[in-house]
């Protein structure tokens, strides 16, 4: 249809603006919401206090693990390819069992510790500084490029919206919105930590869910009904591609491609809860019961995400990029809204997508700055920083890591970051075993850990280092032949297989050898503790992180959630389940 | 010490309450049955039945969103009713 940046889109922009001033206002605000007594600890920065109940944890997670760039990548691979893009689907919906019984765990472990960090954690299990900083940098590492991609979705539906001047513009004017928006970003992020996104994710995910429906109704029936939708898709993808000689895509994925369907499946949601951001929002619920419960709330999601996906269809029929040589897929859903949505609504649309990018860009930042100031700044640097110089030190990194991602982002090729943060996924997963496996048992040793940590990386990376694709030389793709088996699959979960193989016959070597097994200052107990039950931080100051000191009382936005009943009394409350 | 009255009750000394319970076991079934399902790709990758023009694997899938849903809170109440009871358990030997 109409290419892209021709002209300003007026009521889109208006309306667009005007909702980004509003969770401007909102992201400065959050710093006074639910404020406790001791607001310089890092627990309040980093964690909002641990305070959060069921509803705004539901809202903080799902604004962190589906972010903009999942909502504009994801129809943009089944626009691209059909079938095989839709694999997000069932990695969406199998996330929720897979991390069930891990992720309370964590909770409750964390909380008895005052862990702030997954690699707090595996410090403390297994009484290894070195562990830990592997952990901690794979974090890092595998965060950054995800927070380069928010600034891609953002950047994509500045494009059509025509900001950013033409393909003539000087570099100033184009990047101009970016900056903008990113400015604003760190500074309430830096004043106001991880309420900040939490407060402005009800925005985001009210208008999320609110464009997303409206989008699968009214837009089948503006193309001629979904039976036509996916027609004209199949007519797509029997086409022949010349580069490769094969059709560009199917419908349904045909026995060679289901190996790889299935592993990227299983890989992604093994990998999705290990990531910085998302532990993060794990761990400022204020109750093991809270993080339990959004196991079975948050798929709601997922069948947003999977609605999305069926935008990529729509796309295809709408005609978006048709004929258009090497077209940029990303842009096939924000062109879609902005050809068939009256400007007004358009503009709903595309602040949902720049508003989406903004609440994980906060808090990957946040969780990497975490990460950082306990694990490496406190861990080896400055010892005995006290938890004032900790939030310090947290806040100023928060913006380092935002300012190192926009520098990559204008700086480098998109293709950089869209390749790094397939590499980050392959990454994090390699820290399943040590994170995953310790909630559970001592068993593994600690160096074998890392041994497996060290040749998952080190395989994972190399195999997709050798990955051509059309648009990049290198990690061009992120599924290779599975060695022994003999088919194709997610190169992730292959490492992660050898990374889980080494591992074993390392600790049985290492235990044969009676190598020294570490300290572990975790009890079984810790993993079960809940709040109320006396088995609380008690070692730790007037315990800011405690929510019976940040809630000082029921008046707060949480208090009609069941959850905010757990806080007081010693026995849970009795289920009462929330409906819907 | 209730602390370690709760801790030895926990660490499952001589506790009334198995470690493997009805109530675990349903728990873990309800937690495999979406993962097992979702990944045998072979059972859903084809395109009928259609459903309102939607090929069945689409639709199949976004189905398990809900299911998968539906298993996991049933999996949150059985061990919430597993973990009472062991409460109970332990509130009875600490007493």
């Amino acid at each position: 249809m109409t290419p892209l940046a021709a002209k300003v889109n007026a009521p889109a922009l208006t309306v667009f603006l005007l909702l980004l001033a509003l969770v401007t206002v909102l992201g400065f605000l959050a710093a006074r919401w639910r404020r406790a007594a001791n607001t310089r600890h890092l627990d309040e920065w980093g964690l909002g206090g641990r305070s959060f109940g069921t509803w705004v944890t539901w809202f903080l997670l799902g604004g962190d693990a589906y972010t903009a760039y999942t909502f504009v990548a994801v129809p943009a691979a089944v626009f691209a390819t059909g079938a095989a893009g839709f694999w997000s689907v069932p990695y969406a919906a199998m996330v929720y069992p897979l991390v069930f019984l891990l992720l309370p765990r964590l909770w409750s472990v964390a909380r008895v510790h005052g862990y702030v960090t997954p690699a707090d954690f595996v410090r403390g299990r297994y009484g290894s500084r070195a562990l830990g900083l592997a952990v901690a940098l794979t974090g890092i590492l595998a965060t950054m490029p995800y927070i380069a991609l928010q600034l891609v979705g953002l950047e994509a539906v500045l494009n059509v919206m025509g900001l950013g001047g033409g393909p003539g513009a000087s570099p100033l004017v184009k990047d101009l919105p970016l900056l903008l928006a990113f400015a604003v970003l760190a500074a309430y992020t830096y004043s106001s930590g991880l309420r900040a996104p939490a407060l402005i994710a009800f925005v985001k995910d009210t208008l999320v869910y609110l464009v997303v429906l409206v989008a699968v109704v009214y837009l089948p029936m503006r193309l001629g009904g979904y039976h036509h939708i996916f027609d004209t898709a199949a007519a797509k993808y029997r086409a022949v591609s010349p580069a490769t000689h094969q059709p560009v895509g199917s419908l349904v994925p045909g026995s060679s491609a289901q190996w790889a369907y299935a592993t990227l499946a299983l890989g992604s949601a093994l990998a999705l809860f290990m990531y910085p951001h998302t532990v993060t929002g794990v761990l400022a619920a204020k109750s093991r019961r809270t993080v339990r419960r959004n196991m079975a709330l948050l798929p709601a999601y997922s069948l947003l995400l999977g609605l999305l996906a069926l935008l990529g269809f729509m796309a295809v029929t709408d005609g978006v990029g048709k004929g258009v040589k090497g077209y940029n897929a990303q842009l096939a859903v924000p062109q879609l809204f902005a050809d068939l949505f009256p400007g007004w609504f358009a503009g709903v649309a595309f602040a949902a997508i720049g508003i989406g990018a903004l609440v994980p860009a906060a808090i990957m930042s946040i969780g990497a700055a975490n990460l950082f100031t306990r694990n490496v700044y406190k861990e080896f640097v400055r010892p005995g920083a006290t938890a004032e110089q900790e939030t310090k030190v947290a806040k100023y990194v928060s913006l380092l890591v935002k300012f190192g991602a926009l520098v990559f982002v204008l700086g480098t090729d998109q293709q950089l970051a869209i390749n790094l943060q397939l590499l980050g996924g392959l990454w994090i997963l390699q820290t399943v075993p040590t994170i995953g496996a310790g909630l559970f048992t001592r068993w593994f040793h600690r160096w074998a850990l890392l041994g497996g940590w060290a040749v998952g990386m080190a395989y994972g990376s190399w195999q997709a280092y050798g990955i051509a694709s059309p648009a990049t030389k290198h990690f061009g793709g992120s599924t290779a032949l599975i060695p022994l088996i003999g088919r194709t699959g997610y190169i992730g979960l292959t490492a992660f297989v050898l990374n889980l193989v080494t591992a074993t016959a390392l600790t049985v070597l290492l235990r044969a050898l009676r190598a020294p097994q570490g300290a572990d200052e975790t009890r079984p107990a810790d993993y079960r503790a809940e709040v109320g039950d006396g088995t609380g931080p008690s070692d730790h100051q007037p315990d800011a992180g405690s929510p019976a000191a940040a809630d000082t009382g029921d008046h707060q936005p949480d208090a009609g959630s069941p959850a905010a009943a757990d806080a007081g009394g010693p026995e849970p409350a009795p289920a009462t389940a929330p409906t819907g | 010490m209730l602390e370690q009255d709760r801790e030895v009750g926990g660490t499952g000394v001589p506790s009334t309450r198995a470690a493997v319970t009805a109530e675990r076991v349903l728990a873990g079934i309800c937690l495999a049955v979406p993962v097992v399902a979702l990944l045998s790709v072979p059972s859903y990758s084809r395109s009928t039945p259609e459903l309102g023009g939607m090929p069945f694997f689409y639709w199949y899938q976004l189905l398990w969103v809900p299911l998968s849903a539906l298993f996991t809170w049933s999996a949150y109440l059985l061990l919430s009713r597993d973990e009472k009871r062991r409460a109970a358990h332990r509130g009875g030997d600490a007493r």
